[in-house]
């Protein structure tokens, strides 16, 4: 019993310890993400377009006379990490709201502890169908997999008119393998054909041997449903092997790197995004100067562009609130109609998805040529 | 009398200590203090195989895969009685999960104990990625996305007065982590330990002395990955999700550590380190808030595993337990 | 024919990247009898000297031999400056303490360096510079054949061919030898053992940093995590060779890329990764020293 006594004593120092600072005066909001390990990017991403959020909102005078402090715990992509930071956000920082994460499967460990503990949480990008199935807690700002797999079938079928797709999936990935899944019973329900569907691994570098069996199979299109790292670098090692077809793919895509990995192998082929920075809409245009002005002239990816949006949504619901009371603010979440968001117009259905449409885009070097919208 | 007095009276004080302590902290140190227990019960059972039988084995976490898997499949995928009867079908459940790895272990270890140091380390490193990489290919075990909406321990209601879920999911642990502690430590004080300590010490002499070392070396490896595969268990119940990526090479290294750092071969040595390896983490945590949001903990962390190594080799307790570390001239209490 | 034969070229060309690096856990190996584990941290240390240097001197606007040339030297320096350090400050200190320490001193090393470099040069990939051209330059029997594939093949033979005879035809390699042997020995018939291991280090991280810069031309991405995977493959290719044998670690790195590449084409790409120590496991279980490994008997 006596190391009980020792731990509870460590414990409680630790709690005084970190507690100190004074916290009326601020609204809490929390984020979790991976800033350090191997989904970094993802995690770095939407975090400068949570905190540009905000502090664009805290230099406008805040909510309610309070400012907004942004809590960011880092859960290194690991599993056990993130159910630590998230009640560790919950029942320590105090935090009103959530926002995270975009791996979907740390969202699904999120998502029952903020349900448990009557948080709202907001997902800017886990577009896995079961994340928001955890609870009536837990929304998100995006579109989910089987939308985005539909869109680039009906893309393929409808403005390419091909009929032979190769699909080339990350195994164990719940995106890719999502994506890929719908975009096969999509294709093959508007009449189009299969011919091959391999996997390669994470953390791959090589992709050719894969790209020559996909080669022998001779598809009209590729579909890639991975991320811009991986996809850089088959377009350019399919291009070596003297592989034509056009490579399709998803939201993953979208980085200002793609074209640097990729170079110019990765030109003219195609992805589903959230928005398209050539909109001439507005709302993107300013967000996009106001983004290079802060972060050193980078464009910004459709995760910053998300978790921009979730921020905003969650400020807007706490601005609409009666009381800072996460009950109250979850209320407003989901009566969240028509908020003109960077990625789109956004509403929340019954099921607290975002309802909205998916544009396709080319790539042309730095640039992402608009090509079609897809609704829902 | 006493046979039966006393472990009521300590189920009955764990009982108060584990709803005081549910009362006092929040959610987020009560998490931490269970996964104290898991991480503790991770080290004393790979203690019994790098500690005291000498035999380095770098695959741990396969093992508690194992463990994690099973008890998520069977308490998703199956219907969990209500109410009182909860916690003893969840304790039968882990028993099933701890078996069931054991059964790994034999597999694992009968054809790679033959060998020995390195080669063995990194055998066994193989055979935990060869079952983590099978994890992420099953697709009744949910593939890459794993399993969710795995059932934490029940609350139990005593004609209203409720045992909370962290009480149940405390006394789960602690049940564990004793018969854990009293096994391992009967064990060494049997014929059985006798052979491990003896393979650690001097495999060709031990063999010269007609004990069958192979058999020894199985017998632990076995014994540890029933353990493993119990803070599997364990863990599956505590976070409510598993999927391949928590089980990787990092969490069979984490394994390790807390037996290096405690002290090869020392009990309490590696329930000491693997409260430093749970708690210092996250203590350093609040760091952030100092250095102005650049997180320098994880280099913290890894710089004072150097030091520690360099400046006390033998970790902390060297092979001696806490109770003897100041009683001199005794040289080894095991 | 041509496409078995592409896919030969291309298991030889990663094939001998991990060679390269498995030599350097191999020769730390060979003479301390330590498992190195910040090796994969070297590696990756090393893809990021690369990039800096070559962004500091702005090479990637004029590719070719002679700035490959530059990167190279500058990367191997840097290397050998980081491995002497580990050696000096986390291992020296460790030479008499029990393996398991300094296993879990180099996992602390690892660690640190992973960090400090998410730290330090940001945790997301970047794209390293074209130091070659990317173009084909002839082709047999259909199969096209790419700079970068010559490249990596003559950069990694003509360091192995340099290895080679470092080890088995000067003085320093012979007293590496002879330490290797018995280190105690060597040190009472006046080999400097301390020298020698500094010099492994250097060698060893050496030969990272090339394997870096040929990952780098490769597959152009670059990142702190990416030492991780390769380090655990060609660790594996060191043991599958026998571990302490230099010809060893480069049959084992060849065996494993070319093996690598067939089961995806082959087989299913599910299953590579397992595929690395399914290989192992089968050649320890027959062989218990590798390959080419001396089985040492112990006696009393």
């Amino acid at each position: 019993m006596k190391k009980f006594m020792i731990i509870n004593l460590i414990m409680a120092a630790a709690f005084i310890f970190s507690s100190c600072t004074k916290k009326e005066d601020v609204i809490l909001i929390g984020e979790y993400g991976s800033l350090t390990g191997d989904d970094a990017t993802f995690g770095i991403s939407t975090n400068k377009g949570i905190k540009m959020a905000f502090d664009e909102i805290n230099a406008k005078g805040g909510i309610k006379g309070k400012k907004i402090k942004l809590v960011t715990e880092d859960n290194q992509g690991k599993n056990e990490e993130t159910a630590k930071v998230v009640n560790r956000l919950i029942t320590q920082e105090k935090i009103v709201a959530l926002i995270g994460e975009v791996a979907s499967s740390r969202s699904l460990i999120a998502a029952p502890i903020a349900q448990k503990n009557g948080i709202p949480m907001v997902s800017p990008s886990s577009t896995n169908p079961e994340v928001t199935q955890k609870g009536d807690n837990i929304f998100r700002v995006c579109f989910i997999d089987p939308f985005q797999g539909l869109v680039m079938a009906k893309f393929a079928i409808e403005n390419l008119k091909v009929k032979k797709a190769a699909i080339f999936r990350k195994n164990g990935d719940a995106y890719s393998e999502g994506l890929a899944n719908v975009f096969a019973t999509e294709f093959k329900k508007m009449g189009g054909d299969i011919v091959i569907d391999i996997q390669y691994q994470p953390k791959d570098i090589d992709f050719k041997a894969q790209l020559a069996e996909i080669k022998a199979k001779k598809p009209d299109v590729i579909f890639v449903p991975g991320y811009y790292s991986d996809a850089g670098n088959i377009a350019k090692q399919a291009k070596q092997i003297e592989l034509k077809a056009t490579l399709l793919g998803g939201d993953g895509w979208d980085s200002p790197k793609l074209h640097e990995i990729g170079g110019e192998a990765i030109n003219g082929h195609y992805f589903s995004n959230h928005y398209t920075t050539e909109s001439t809409d507005p709302v993107v245009v300013e967000f996009i100067k106001k983004f290079k002005a802060r972060y050193n002239d980078e464009v910004p990816d459709g995760l910053a562009a998300l978790g921009y949006d979730a921020a905003k949504i969650v400020a807007e619901a706490i601005e609409r609130a009666a009381e800072l009371k996460p009950s109250m603010i979850r209320d407003e979440i989901a009566k969240t109609k028509d908020f003109v968001g960077v990625t789109g117009k956004i509403s929340m259905n019954a099921e607290r998805n975002a309802v909205k449409s998916a544009v396709v885009v080319q790539v042309d070097g730095e640039k992402r040529k608009y090509v079609t919208t897809i609704n829902p | 009398m006493r046979a039966i007095k006393t472990p009521l009276i300590a189920a009955l004080g764990i009982l108060i200590v584990a709803s005081a302590i549910g009362l006092l902290t929040n959610s987020y140190i009560q998490l931490i203090i269970l996964f104290l227990f898991v991480n503790s019960i991770m080290g004393m059972s790979l203690n019994l195989v790098n500690g005291y039988t000498g035999q380095f084995s770098l695959g741990h976490a396969g093992f508690v895969a194992v463990g994690a898997y099973v008890t998520a499949a069977i308490t998703t995928k199956f219907p969990v009685p209500a109410g009182l009867i909860a916690l003893p079908y969840f304790i039968a459940v882990s028993l099933g999960a701890g078996v069931i790895a054991g059964a790994f272990g034999y597999f694992v270890g009968l054809p790679s104990l033959r060998l020995k140091g390195d080669y063995l380390a990194i055998v066994t490193l193989g055979f935990g990625e060869i079952i983590r990489v099978s994890l992420n290919n099953m697709s009744y075990f949910g593939g890459a996305l794993g399993i969710s909406s795995i059932p934490s321990m029940p609350e139990i209601d005593l004609g209203g007065y409720v045992i909370s879920t962290f009480a149940t999911s405390l006394i789960f642990a602690i049940f564990w982590s004793i018969i854990c502690f009293f096994v391992i430590w009967r064990l060494l004080k049997s014929s059985h330990g006798r052979c491990f300590l003896s393979v650690r010490e001097d495999e060709i002499a031990a063999e010269a002395m007609g004990i069958n070392t192979t058999k020894a070396k199985i017998q632990a490896f076995v014994v540890s990955s029933f353990f493993a595969g119990i803070a599997g268990a364990l863990y599956a119940h505590f976070t409510n999700y598993v999927s391949p990526a928590s089980f990787t090479f990092l969490m069979s290294i984490d394994a390790v550590i807390m037996v290096v750092l405690g002290g090869m071969g020392s009990m309490t040595g590696v329930l000491t380190s693997a409260f430093i390896i749970t708690v210092l983490p996250e203590i350093l945590r609040s760091l952030k808030d100092y250095t102005g949001g650049v997180d320098l903990r994880m280099i913290i962390y890894s710089l004072a595993l150097i030091l520690i190594m360099i400046l006390r080799p033998q970790g902390l307790f060297g092979d001696k337990e806490i109770t003897t570390i100041r009683r001199k001239n005794v040289s080894s209490s095991t | 024919m041509e496409e078995l034969l592409q896919h030969l070229i291309n298991g030889l060309s990663l094939g001998s990247i991990y060679a390269l690096i498995a030599l350097g856990y191999t020769m730390v190996y060979g003479i301390l009898q330590m498992i190195n584990f910040a090796h994969s941290e070297v590696y990756m240390m090393g893809a990021f000297f690369a990039y800096y240097s070559a962004k500091f001197l702005n090479l990637s606007s004029s590719p070719g031999f002679g700035s490959l040339a530059i990167v190279l030297v500058i990367t191997m320096v840097l290397c050998s400056v980081l491995g002497l350090a580990i050696e000096k400050f986390a291992y020296r200190p460790l030479r008499k303490a029990p393996k398991l320490n300094v296993l879990i001193t180099a996992i602390g090393v690892s660690l640190f360096l992973q960090y400090f470099a998410q730290l330090v040069f940001g945790a997301d990939p970047k794209v390293f510079p074209n130091l070659i051209e990317d173009q084909t330059l002839f082709s047999i029997a259909g199969a096209p054949i790419k700079s970068f594939d010559v490249t990596i093949l003559v950069v990694s033979l003509v360091s192995m061919g340099v290895l080679h005879f470092l080890v088995y035809h000067t003085k320093l390699g012979k007293a590496m030898r002879a330490v290797s042997h018995n280190a105690s020995v060597a040190s009472i018939l006046g080999v400097n053992v301390s020298r020698v291991i500094a010099y492994t280090f250097i060698i060893g991280s050496s030969l990272a940093g090339i394997g870096a810069i040929l990952v780098g031309i490769k597959y152009q991405k670059i990142e702190p995590m990416m030492g991780t995977m390769i380090g655990l493959k060609a660790f594996v290719a060191a043991v599958l060779g026998g571990i302490g044998s230099i010809a060893g670690a480069v049959t084992g790195g060849l065996i494993l890329g070319v093996s690598e590449i067939l089961v995806v084409v082959y087989g299913s790409s599910q299953y590579r990764d397992a595929l690395a120590f399914l290989i192992l496991i089968f050649i320890l279980l027959v062989k218990p020293a590798g390959m080419f490994g001396k089985n040492r008997i112990e006696k009393v």
